[in-house]
């Protein structure tokens, strides 16, 4: 539905894109015993690394093949064979990840030929697993690395079953995209589990960056699935990919073990949530479990208490596809508008976003567009914490990064629980908004007509309700 | 008899109460002292709406002595708005305890009040009395002279303890207590010929605001207003304003009334919600103003602004008007502005399916039908379910109601909004009237409505208990349109009598087993309306139903009597006779019907019953008019 558009400016500012290489590195810590290797010049790594830091507030394992500029002339043989060795024995990691970027790309280093004259040269790495993935900074997105990676580690590291052999009814696959958080997939781990089924998450963000006290120390990541889980994932009945981005990881599963996969492009939601227990209740055979049946009521109640604060306000958002279709499309089955929306990369998932467009944009563009369109709620991760000063209207922090408050790994939008909590904060916000700067004073209404009458600075000379994309009124108000 | 029940009786012999009026002498005698009836009670105490009252006051401290459940349960819970001094939200209570109870609270009350100046330093203590201290008679006056006298604040007693009534009694004990203590003790520091009194506003979500604008453009000033962002200073000199509004049709018609009658303050009865409301209120003001000596040219100003303003709602609203083409509203207020809110959504192009007259007297029903047409569907005491049924059987699109109902329009997934005094948006006004209509258009066609009405995808639609509610009711219909005898036992046990708990069976045999003729004999025979008398008009259809007609008393000079001392206007106190003298000694228009009797003076509701009286008496031979003029 949404018209994909693409900002017509040289310049970037404020940029609310972050490249793909550190989404194909998040998605390799996913992964227990991991060590995700940036092959570029040491910043690359270390402004990932930071970020990360930053996000999670937890140490975060990422090396990096430190390019050098006369290494990145001749080429990266040397750094990547130092690098996989030098990990391998000071780290004793289960997993490498290698991740290119902007500068070896750009070379055109050979990462797949390097790693396999490593194999013969080093006896001992010929079965190490080594994953490698091309993710150009220069190109797509951060989720874009993320889907790219956990495809890629599908078709490395999961084993193809023998023809004949019997699928395990009980275990499922989850391939969870980057828009979810540590919180989220302890909660559909949760989920499952209370259906009877076994899952297993790839990657797993709740096993290693979910702020837990290790009981060692370890370089590598301290906790995720491991390599050897992995490689059993074919004997899965069944795949959930979530998100749009996941149908990759999901298709090359399906295509090496002949697991089905079934794709939610949402979690957050009532609609999407009942499509998602009702599956989890055919697949596992069960009923849905008594305390999600109340969940859902509560969501539903929350709701409508919530649609009160949220309904009519005019939302700017700015995220990554999966999670700005997530989050937008649940505020908009509150009556909130989808007003301005701006993105990093292509998505499929935009033609079914209900609004007029999206923008492949910057948070400069996400702010021009908030004020022009005088919206009056702000999702996007911290860096929009400028624009909403400027702004003057509610900022609620969405994805990565959120450095800027604590807890960031443990919000979670996922299952009625998740959708309920979020509908509740987001109103809350609105509540305050309202409270602090939107409050009737004697001057409010001096000028009615001139526009800002109207508590939120809707104006009346605009479309009734300021509702463009609810369209014509629709026949069917009830039942 | 305590200072209480003594104001209570005076505030039931308020003239200006039209359901008051409907009572008879010993019901008023009795005042709201009627019991609510136990387990099935809902509303605030007496104490609750004499706070809600005065609260608005934005300067006063507001004191409330009792244990903490009046204050401590309930402050700052108002959406009243203040322009200036935030300590009415501030909640004071002298939270009496066990040894209080024992050895009385007045101590504590006067330590309290001591405070309260020391810190806050308020213009005025305003002392609430709660049920404890009043049972165990603590004398809060006494207490607040003391604390007066020693500190030289104004401290002023509210005696309005919880159980003396309900809230509606509450608000005019508040309004008793400053026409008692407050108005008339100060001096404005100047005066003009455009002060006006606004009365019973409250200033919700600062509505007050939307209006006042209006009123500074036309160099209007409210002097006080009562008692929305008012200040102790104002409402004190409140006595020197030339003319009054009273908003709020029931609230506080004592205070405007008894200004009018000490301090010459004639006042009308209006209404900021609508456009057309809004623009009589300003007409009016203007006109009383001009009578009390304002240069007439602010009528001009006034037409001129009404006629922008006007316009500009109009351009606002008709936009929405293509999105409203047959949309329903189900309006129940449970309070008395279902008038004024009926004629703004009809001005919207909205249709009205209902409205609620639980608390409106009959006046307000009257009104309400001549503005939806006599078979507008009233919704007296519908049941959860039967609220339930109406928005299912989409007769309505959305409801409308204060937030007690909510919960069963939205359970029952239908658009709602909150109309009354908790809701979050401002109303009145020309622009509050587009506002309301743009939360309409928003709850209306908000998509969380499809969410929300999918059934849980593991749920039989059909047990639910929306649909169970629908089945049950239609099985009942089906027995008893298979049954007569049932339906009939049905019909008959419809309950008239709410509080005294009367059935309409019992009432109709009491009607023909003794032949009754009046509400009164009903009430001898089967205690109906012997509470508080709200049901007289159900009786009177009753009757009407069963066609029996009042007879006319046997003695032919005691009817007479009788007819001619039926009231006509009530804020005046003037009877048919003496509007039939006044048109047999000559007057011949309701002007003249004014100035010789008063009557039509106050409100103002009664001159369309005295243009009635006017076109038969001025009609020739052979009206009883013509006999008396004759004698």
């Amino acid at each position: 539905m949404a018209k994909f558009v693409q900002a017509k400016k040289s310049c970037a500012v404020n940029p609310l894109k972050m490249s793909q290489p550190i989404g194909g590195a998040l998605a390799f810590m996913g992964l227990r015993g991991a060590m995700p290797l940036l092959h570029g010049s040491q910043g690359c790594t270390s402004f990932g690394l930071v970020l990360f830091v930053r996000h999670f507030k937890e140490a975060i394992p990422l090396q990096t093949t430190a390019m050098s500029e006369v290494a990145t002339v001749l080429g990266g043989y040397e750094n990547v064979e130092q690098a996989i060795l030098n990990i391998y024995n000071r780290t004793k990691p289960e997993i490498i990840g290698i991740c290119s970027t902007g500068v070896t790309e750009t070379k055109g280093d050979d990462v797949d030929g390097y790693i396999k004259l490593i194999r013969e040269k080093y006896p001992q790495l010929a079965d190490f697993p080594l994953v490698y993935v091309s993710t150009p900074d220069f190109k797509d997105a951060f989720q874009d690395g993320w889907e790219k990676t956990v495809a890629k580690i599908v078709e490395v590291l999961v084993k193809k079953p023998a023809p004949d052999a019997p699928k395990n009814p009980k275990r499922v696959n989850v391939l969870p995209g980057c828009h979810l958080q540590p919180g989220d997939l302890d909660e559909l781990r949760c989920i499952l589990e209370d259906f009877g089924l076994e899952p297993s998450f790839l990657p797993d963000l709740a096993g290693s960056l979910d702020g837990h006290i290790p009981d060692d120390f370890t370089p590598t990541t301290i906790g995720g699935i491991g390599v050897d889980e992995v490689a059993t994932m074919g004997e899965a009945a069944w795949t959930i990919a979530i998100g749009s981005q996941m149908k990759t990881a999901a298709e090359a599963m399906q295509k090496k073990t002949g697991t089905p996969y079934r794709l939610f492009e949402r979690l957050c939601g009532l609609g999407p949530n009942d499509e998602f227990f009702m599956f989890l209740s055919e697949i596992s055979g069960r009923e849905v479990p008594r305390r999600y049946r109340r969940q859902r009521g509560q969501l539903v109640d929350a709701m409508l208490d919530a649609h009160f604060h949220l309904g009519g306000r005019k939302l700017a958002i700015g995220a990554e596809p999966d999670l700005l279709f997530d989050v937008a499309s649940a505020l908009h089955e509150m009556g909130t508008h989808i007003t301005a929306a701006v993105t990093t990369t292509q998505s499929p998932v935009f033609e079914k976003l209900p609004c007029d467009e999206v923008l492949l944009g910057d948070l400069e563009d996400l702010e021009t567009l908030a004020k022009e369109r005088g919206c009056d709620l702000l999702l996007t991760h911290s860096h929009g914490r400028q624009a909403a000063d400027r702004l003057n209207i509610p900022f609620y922090r969405i994805g990565i990064p959120m450095f800027d408050r604590i807890g960031s790994g443990h919000k979670m939008t996922v299952g009625y629980r998740g959708t309920r909590d979020l509908m509740f904060t987001l109103a809350n916000m609105c509540i305050a908004d309202h409270e602090q700067n939107h409050d009737a004073t004697p001057d409010t209404w001096k000028n009615p007509w001139d526009g800002d009458g109207h508590g939120h600075g809707a104006t009346i000379a605009a479309t009734p309700a300021g509702a463009p994309d609810l369209g014509p009124a629709p026949s069917t108000a009830h039942h | 008899m305590s200072s209480v029940s003594a104001t209570i009786q005076q505030v039931f012999n308020e003239p200006g109460c039209a359901k008051n009026q409907n009572k008879s002498e010993a019901e008023k005698k009795k005042g709201c002292t009627k019991q609510l009836q136990p387990g099935g009670a809902a509303g605030g105490c007496a104490f609750d709406g004499a706070k809600i009252a005065l609260q608005p006051l934005t300067d006063v401290a507001h004191l409330v002595h009792g244990p903490i459940a009046c204050e401590g349960n309930s402050w700052d819970n108002r959406g009243a708005r203040s322009s200036g001094s935030q300590i009415w939200r501030t909640g004071f209570t002298t939270d009496i305890n066990e040894t209080d109870v024992v050895f009385g609270g007045e101590k504590r009350l006067f330590k309290s009040i001591k405070e309260i100046i020391e810190k806050y330093d308020p213009p005025a203590v305003f002392v609430y009395q709660t049920c404890v201290p009043a049972m165990i008679g603590d004398d809060i006056d006494a207490v607040c002279k003391a604390a007066k006298e020693k500190f030289g604040t104004p401290v002023i007693p509210i005696n309005s303890p919880g159980f003396v009534g309900p809230k509606n009694l509450g608000n005019k004990l508040a309004g008793e207590a400053i026409l008692e203590h407050v108005i008339g003790t100060e001096e404005p520091d100047y005066t003009t010929p455009y002060d006006i009194n606004i009365i019973g506003e409250y200033n919700l979500s600062g509505e007050l605001w939307q209006v006042k604008p209006l009123l500074d453009e036309l160099g209007i000033r409210i002097l006080a207003c009562i008692s929305g962002d008012g200040r102790y200073k104002d409402v004190a000199s409140s006595h020197r304003a030339k003319a009054a509004m009273m908003v709020c049709s029931k609230a506080m018609i004592n205070v405007a009334r008894k200004m009018e009658e000490r301090y010459d303050i004639p006042f009308f009865e209006g209404s900021f919600y609508g456009i057309q409301d809004s623009s009589d209120s300003l007409r009016e003001i203007a006109r009383m103003l001009i009578e009390r000596g304002a240069d007439p040219e602010l009528m001009d100003r006034t037409e001129a602004l009404i006629e922008r303003e006007e316009a500009k709602a109009w351009a606002a609203i008709a936009k929405f008007k293509d999105r409203f083409k047959d949309k329903k509203v189900l309006l129940i207020t449970g309070g008395v502005k279902s008038w004024s809110v009926v004629a703004a959504l009809q001005e919207a192009g909205l249709e009205l399916v209902g409205t609620s007259v639980k608390k409106s007297t009959k006046e307000d029903k009257e009104r309400i039908k001549e503005l939806m047409g006599q078979d507008a569907h009233m919704i007296d005491d519908m049941t959860p379910r039967e609220m339930y049924k109406m928005l299912k059987d989409a007769k309505a699109d959305i409801m409308l109601s204060g937030g007690r109902s909510q919960f069963i329009a939205l359970k029952a997934a239908m658009p709602w909004l909150d109309i009354n005094q908790e809701r979050h948006h401002a109303y009145m006004g020309y622009i509050g009237m587009v506002k309301l209509v743009e939360e309409i258009d928003k709850a209306l066609y908000n998509p969380i409505w499809e969410q929300v009405r999918k059934p849980a995808p593991w749920d039989n639609p059909a047990n639910n208990w929306q649909n169970r509610a629908i089945a049950q009711m239609e099985a009942e219909a089906a027995a008893l349109a298979a049954d007569p005898v049932a339906a009939e036992k049905a019909r008959r046990a419809k309950k008239i009598c709410n509080c005294k708990s009367v059935d309409l069976g019992t009432i109709e045999d009491a009607i023909k087993a003794h032949s009754l003729t009046t509400v009164e004999g009903v009430k001898t025979h089967t205690n109906a309306s012997g509470g508080c008398g709200a049901c007289s008009g159900r009786i009177e259809d009753i009757f009407e139903a069963l066609g029996v007609a009042e007879p006319a008393p046997a003695d032919p000079v005691l009817a007479e009597a009788a007819r001619r001392a039926k009231k006509v206007c009530n804020c005046k106190s003037v009877t048919v006779g003496t509007i039939e003298d006044a048109v047999a000694a000559g007057a011949s228009n309701l002007a003249e019907v004014t100035a010789r009797t008063e009557a039509g003076s106050g409100c103002g509701k009664c001159g369309e019953r005295i243009e009635d009286m006017l076109d038969e008496l001025v009609a020739p031979l052979g009206t009883p008019a013509a006999l008396v003029a004759a004698e």
